[in-house]
């Protein structure tokens, strides 16, 4: 089953989210982590808008979260997927919760662990879709080919994400307009910086 | 723009956030360990033993030391005994009594004094303080008695005859 899954990447589209939680509720049935859902989907500006996202751990090629652990708690796996924290290493610093740029690790305050999607490692790793994936009824969460995303979506994949100064590239792909190549995001720190150069 | 990232810290090689990378010690291998740990910590218990048993007890030369009169009441000799590399102290703390101990201070090896007024020996470096009678600690870091050399009088000679052994305390 494992050979049939080769090629398939996970595909975020924020523009097709409708905020049903479908992923959320599917995701909090999982046996590994019953009643928790490590994916969240946030209103983007509630004020004004009624646009969801989901967001679901990037899976950075360079986990941030991982690098400043101090516990050595966070793992990468060869196929490249940030694990969640391991249970008898984490030590509930919210090390990572600071540092991850998408926001994505929680901390589970009763059970002192930080806890984080782990893209359902234990059906990807046997060649099942992440629970997510599969409940989407819009698919603004994918788990397909590259070929049918480029086939059937107008939108460009792009798995490059520029936080002020820091490059973040990741396992996960996010859909762009199909004129952008990355997506920047603007940081209070880089904005201040930019503004402090230009004006010496 | 400052692209280049700075490269990894030493100990990222013992704790790689990568799971292929990690050195894992199975259980196997850690009671391995402690079983050869064990068997190194007997042989070497061992060894200490035998050689303790089959050690000689050290043969001293005798030694004249000074003139029974060269020291005052209350005075000290200097001198070296068994070699040169070993600094002793002679008192003379009352008329009719003559001690002699080694001069290292059993904590670090700085020289004792003599103190008249306290009637006791002092180490400067860290206040450790021995009896004059019998070289025992009174106070201070030192673990051990100071080594007691044995003197015999031979008429108006001090003698230097061996080290009195003592067990620690």
């Amino acid at each position: 089953m494992g050979e049939q899954m080769f090629g398939y990447e996970f595909y975020v589209d924020p523009s097709r989210c409708i905020g049903c939680q479908s992923c959320v509720n599917a995701c909090a049935e999982c046996e590994t982590h019953r009643g928790t859902p490590m994916i969240h989907v946030d209103f983007l500006d509630r004020a004004n808008s009624i646009s969801t996202v989901p967001f679901v751990c990037m899976h950075c090629d360079d986990p941030t979260c991982a690098k400043v652990c101090p516990a050595d708690a966070i793992k990468q796996t060869e196929d490249g997927v940030v694990q969640s924290s391991l249970k008898p290493r984490c030590i509930a610093c919210s090390n990572c919760v600071l540092a991850c740029p998408f926001g994505i690790p929680k901390m589970m305050t009763e059970l002192e662990q930080m806890m984080k999607c782990d893209m359902c490692y234990d059906r990807t790793s046997e060649g099942k879709r992440p629970m997510c994936a599969t409940v989407c009824p819009s698919q603004a969460l994918a788990y397909v080919p590259r070929e049918q995303i480029e086939r059937t979506r107008r939108d460009k994949p792009t798995n490059v994400f520029l936080f002020g100064k820091q490059r973040v590239t990741t396992k996960v792909f996010m859909m762009l307009p199909p004129e952008r190549d990355a997506l920047s995001v603007d940081v209070v720190d880089y904005m201040w910086e930019a503004k402090h150069e230009s004006a010496s | 723009m400052k692209a280049h990232r700075n490269p990894e810290p030493l100990w990222r090689d013992e704790f790689s956030i990568h799971t292929a990378d990690e050195r894992y010690v199975s259980r196997r291998q850690f009671t391995k360990f402690l079983v050869l740990t064990s068997l190194g910590m007997f042989a070497g218990n061992l060894w200490i033993l035998l050689r303790s048993a089959f050690s000689k007890t050290p043969v001293y030369s005798e030694q004249s030391i000074c003139r029974a009169n060269d020291v005052p009441v209350g005075g000290v000799w200097l001198f070296r005994y068994p070699s040169e590399k070993d600094p002793c102290i002679l008192i003379r703390p009352d008329q009719d009594t003559y001690v002699a101990y080694s001069q290292k201070c059993t904590h670090l090896s700085c020289a004792v004094f003599y103190s008249p007024e306290k009637d006791r020996l002092e180490c400067p470096c860290h206040e450790g303080y021995f009896s004059v009678r019998t070289g025992n600690v009174l106070q201070g870091p030192p673990p051990r008695p100071l080594p007691q050399v044995i003197l015999e009088r031979r008429g108006d000679e001090i003698v230097a005859v061996g080290i009195a052994t003592r067990k620690e305390t």
